[in-house]
């Protein structure tokens, strides 16, 4: 997130406990050491969240042809890059499905240029 | 020029307004309603305390004790002729304290004095029959049989209805900017839309009532209204039983009290305050005021049922410092009259209000015929909730869209708003459609029905699309816009 | 007698259909869902969100995959359906009637009843906040329903009230929708919401949370103008000096949500002061004899897997019930929250009714660190679990087993608590 220091620090997510987590970072980028977290899980979500943040985008797209519905929702398979998230959502707000549409059919492979595709999470008729 | 003329025009389309336009409607008069806000009953009609005073409070012989008990005798009879929901419960108030006694007998004297029938002094043992959850303090209460609760909402509603279906024309989103003579003893109202004339103007804008009169009066005639706040809690229907008349607590120097009583609606009803404040758009709720709600509705009820509350609100009466009701014609404004300073009891004189204003009216105009055939009934709304589920299920034989549920917490169905909607002076907004119907007054509070019920706007009102739904008319959008551009496909 | 259903399932969201799937399966004949909407799956199809089903389904689905699955699944077992029928009444003698535009009015006899209405969420005029009453003020599940059913934009500028979950998502859903969202203020000096939302639907933003913080006053006459918020001392009372103003045109509300029981306490059903829900035994039976309840309209849950879990429960023993084959009670062991533990599902035990293993779900309420679940009958400690951390807003749980029970013998109730770890 544009930090120049070699610390970075989190809320680990993996129990309501919530623990501060400090991950130290060599000068070549790789994870020196995690401390604040009270168990395993701690150190390897700090990890992966400073390594290679992802999240899963979910939101709707418009659907024309659908006696039923104005929108059908939608999320990225698999996860995208965090960072890419907004340039995901910009990029759905665009695209118009069709009915019928199933769950599980992609509306848009490789959105914004992710390799994820936005996949119907709902059905319209 | 004028671009509308007519032979009376009535400012303002709360319960006053709307009673002296149902009246002149019986009359072969051109009239007009003209009311700035987006549908009737938007001021102090639609947040007052939603009572019929049986007319004990006012000071015998002034307008206000006349019309009140005038009023209050004519309610029940128009409610009925209008479909309006009317309950006439009673009224107690409960003095708390020996030596407060004096108190009561002085309201039963005045109210036998004003003509208020059946007034009794009654003992706490009788006390507790009539209102189990009374304060353990109380020691005796005025017992007044003809004070009763109503919808005022239904009520203002249906007489601009009725004053509609029978040629009133009525003029929303248009607000009265000046006020001046026009040639051959007429009057030029300007609004913001242009300019109507009238033989005749009755001044029923409530808390701008003051302005309007101002405007024409000579200056050592001004008039000043102050805006005094009431502010009430309203508890759900689960409440429902805790009160069964309306609880007044007999005034002491340490104040007035606040009022506990059912609504028509099941509801719950506590308060008000009394609050003289300079905004006349004040009808906001403050902590302290809230506060001294709660505090005061304990010197007669006990463990009032707080934990039901559903909604906070505000109304604004129009008090003037005379305290009385100021009807008539304007000294040395020939055909301007006034019908202000319609503070409580407004809504217990209502039906009187509207009569004494017309009849006004009517020898200004020189006594206008009446129309020969006049339609002064009026077919309410079915409500579902209120009626035996055998005719609910028949009123579904006939009207499918009556077995459609929007409300699920006041069981209004379709069919009842797609009516509001429909009927003369549709419902165009969320709150025309709330106070028609009730939807969006129980305990979710329109969390449920907000998106059903700007769907079926959408589909029934042409031009009006969910994005343009208002709250309240122009200015309260429900939503600022879509999120998508496209909408509900074409093939199906 | 004969009836017109087995089963009638009152509702048909998650709990409804996973009740109505597992009452086919357990055998009962004819099986309906009545659901108020006009299709199936509740609340759950306006939340597009994702982290449903990680317990049951082992992935992260989205609100409407998880409704469609138990969909499927009701299907599959050939449960019958009423869409756009709002139930009106539940008799005691388990008539149920219900009204629809397409069949008028019905009444339908049923073996056994499910209630499976779901919740509400507490609405603004609740919380008596001072100021104007003007268009802009949501709960958050109206806001989300505006959003993501029927493409509408609520506001652009946006404070949120209330950090529970829906509160949290909804805080990312309009920042993602273009909106600005300034703060969530939250009354408690902790959030009910899952710390994976904090993270991901705020910090990922950089949406600041306010905690112990309420709002004092809403501006605007027609729209929303303003909001002030207030810090709130220990007693979550506004402290005089500490308001900020927001300006604002929208304001969210996710204060609490009701079980919505407004059919039960008709029907006669015994509600409970804490859960707002049905008083169940270990069948999900209520008071009135062969009515059961799950999900939402029996206490609110947080994970919609445990719904579902449980609805399947309420299913299987309401189809038991209308095959008559339950057995009547021969006693009832009450099961008390104390020490920490709010309320316990169910309240109460019939050892002699029990499954082998009974799993009771409560809450806490407050935040408590490294303490001990103690699950006592009498003398005897049925159930000790350590638990670094209970907080209010997770549902936590254990398993009574039926042969512990058993060996206390006739005890009079079982007491939960937090015991120091």
């Amino acid at each position: 997130m544009g930090e120049h220091t070699n610390t970075r620090h989190l809320t680990c997510i993996r129990c309501p406990r919530g623990c501060q987590l400090t991950v130290e970072l060599a000068d070549d980028g790789s994870i020196a050491a995690v401390s604040g977290n009270s168990c395993k899980r701690g150190e390897t979500y700090a990890i992966a969240e400073v390594t290679s943040p992802v999240r899963t985008v979910t939101t709707t797209v418009a659907v024309e042809g659908s006696a039923e519905r104005k929108l059908v929702s939608v999320k990225t398979v698999p996860e995208v890059p965090k960072a890419a998230v907004l340039d995901v959502m910009a990029e759905a707000m665009t695209v118009v499905a069709r009915a019928p549409v199933r769950i599980g059919d992609v509306l848009r492979k490789d959105i914004a240029g992710t390799g994820s595709d936005l996949v119907a999470t709902k059905a319209a008729r | 020029m004028a671009d509308s003329s007519y032979d009376v025009i009535v400012i303002g389309a709360g319960v006053s307004g709307c009673a002296v336009a149902r009246e002149l409607s019986r009359l072969e008069v051109d009239a007009c309603v003209v009311e700035r806000e987006e549908d009737v009953c938007c001021g102090t009609s639609k947040a007052n305390s939603a009572i019929v005073h049986a007319g004990f409070d006012a000071r015998t012989g002034s307008a206000m004790a006349r019309l009140n008990v005038a009023g209050a005798r004519m309610m029940p009879g128009l409610c009925e002729e209008l479909g309006v929901d009317f309950k006439q419960v009673g009224s107690l108030v409960v003095c708390t304290s020996e030596e407060s006694r004096p108190g009561l007998r002085e309201l039963l004297d005045r109210g036998a004095a004003n003509g208020v029938e059946g007034l009794r002094i009654i003992e706490r043992a009788e006390l507790l029959e009539l209102e189990p959850n009374v304060s353990d303090e109380a020691v005796a209460a005025l017992w007044a049989p003809t004070a009763g609760i109503v919808n005022p909402f239904q009520l203002t509603v249906a007489l601009a209805e009725c004053a509609c279906v029978n040629g009133v024309e009525f003029r929303f989103n248009e607000k009265v900017e000046d006020i001046r003579r026009a040639p051959e003893g007429r009057w030029a109202v300007r609004t913001d839309k242009g300019v109507l004339e009238a033989r005749v103007v009755v001044n029923a804008a409530g808390v701008y009532a003051d302005e309007l009169h101002n405007m024409v009066a000579a200056p050592e005639d001004r008039m000043d209204i102050v805006p005094r706040r009431g502010q009430y809690y309203v508890l759900d229907t689960a409440a429902d039983g805790y009160v069964r008349h309306t609880v007044f607590a007999l005034p002491t120097k340490l104040g007035k009290g606040v009022l506990v009583t059912p609504t028509t609606a099941g509801n719950v009803l506590v308060g008000p305050t009394a609050e003289d404040i300079a905004d006349k758009e004040g009808v906001d709720t403050t902590a302290e005021g809230i506060a001294e709600v709660r505090a005061k509705s304990a010197v007669t009820m006990k463990d009032v049922p707080f934990q039901h509350c559903v909604r906070t609100f505000s109304g604004l009466r129009a008090h003037r410092a005379g305290h009385d009701f100021v009807i008539g014609e304007v000294d040395g404004a020939p055909g301007f009259v006034d019908c202000a300073a319609i503070e409580s009891p407004g809504l217990s004189s209502a039906p009187a209000i509207g009569k004494t204003v017309a009849d006004i009216v009517s020898s200004l105009l020189v006594h206008p015929a009446k129309k020969p055939y006049w339609q002064g009934s009026r077919k309410r709304i079915p409500d579902v909730e209120h009626m035996s589920l055998d005719e609910w299920a028949a009123l579904i034989q006939r009207r499918p869209d009556y077995g459609r549920v929007v409300c699920r917490c006041r069981h209004v169905t379709e069919g009842q708003i797609v009516d509001a909607v429909r009927a003369p002076l549709g419902a165009r907004s969320l709150d025309a459609v709330k106070r028609r119907t009730e939807a969006g007054m129980g305990r979710c509070q329109a969390g449920f029905c907000t998106p059903k019920v700007m769907e079926i706007l959408e589909r029934e009102v042409a031009g009006l699309t969910m994005a343009g739904v208002t709250k309240m008319g122009s200015g309260s959008e429900v939503v600022v816009g879509h999120t998508r551009q496209v909408g509900r496909g074409e093939a199906q | 007698m004969s009836v017109d259903y087995d089963v009638v399932v009152i509702g048909g969201g998650p709990a409804g259909l996973s009740a109505a799937a597992a009452a086919r399966a357990n055998g009962a004949g004819r099986v309906l869902v009545i659901e108020r909407d006009d299709e199936l799956g509740g609340i759950l199809n306006q939340c597009i969100h994702n982290g449903f089903g990680l317990i049951t389904f082992k992935e992260g689905l989205t609100g409407p995959e998880y409704a469609a699955r138990y969909e499927e699944l009701a299907r599959q077992a050939g449960v019958e359906f009423k869409l756009g029928a709002m139930v009106v009444d539940v008799s005691a003698g388990r008539v149920v009637t219900c009204v629809s535009g397409e069949h008028g009015m019905e009444r339908l006899s049923a073996g056994a009843v499910v209630l499976a209405m779901g919740c509400r969420e507490r609405p603004a005029g609740a919380l008596a906040v001072p100021g104007f009453r003007p268009a802009g003020v949501y709960t958050a599940g109206t806001a989300q329903r505006l959003v993501n059913i029927e493409g509408l934009m609520p506001g652009r500028e946006v404070v949120i009230l209330g950090s529970g979950d829906i509160g949290l998502i909804m805080a990312r859903r309009m920042t993602l929708e273009g909106a600005h969202v300034a703060c969530v203020a939250e009354l408690m000096p902790y959030s009910g919401g899952l710390k994976r939302n904090i993270v991901q639907c705020l910090e990922d933003f950089g949406i600041p949370l306010l905690l112990s913080h309420t709002v004092t006053r809403i501006e605007g006459e027609k729209r929303v103008e303003a909001v002030t918020l207030s810090e709130v001392d220990g007693r979550g009372r506004p402290v005089p000096g500490t308001e900020v103003t927001y300006p604002c045109d929208t304001l969210l509300l996710s204060v609490g949500l009701l079980p919505e029981n407004e059919l039960s306490r008709a029907a006669g059903v015994e509600l409970s002061g804490v859960t707002r829900g049905p008083v169940v035994d270990e069948s999900l039976e209520t008071s009135v004899p062969g009515v059961f309840a799950c999900g939402n309209v029996l206490h609110v849950h947080d994970l919609v897997d445990y719904v579902t879990q449980e609805a399947s429960i309420a299913g299987e023993r309401a189809a038991r019930f209308a095959k008559g084959e339950e057995a009547e009670h021969a006693r009832r062991v009450g099961i008390v929250g104390t020490g920490g533990v709010r309320y316990t599902v169910p309240q109460s035990v019939d050892p002699g009714r029990m499954p082998e293993k009974l799993t009771v779900r409560f809450r806490v309420s407050g935040v408590y660190e490294n303490r001990a679940v103690e699950v006592r009958a009498g003398e005897k400690r049925l159930v000790r679990k350590r638990r670094p951390i209970l907080v209010p807003g997770e549902m936590e749980e254990f398993v009574l087993r039926r042969d512990d029970l058993e060996a206390c013998g006739d005890v009079p109730e079982i007491v939960v608590s937090l015991e120091e770890a």
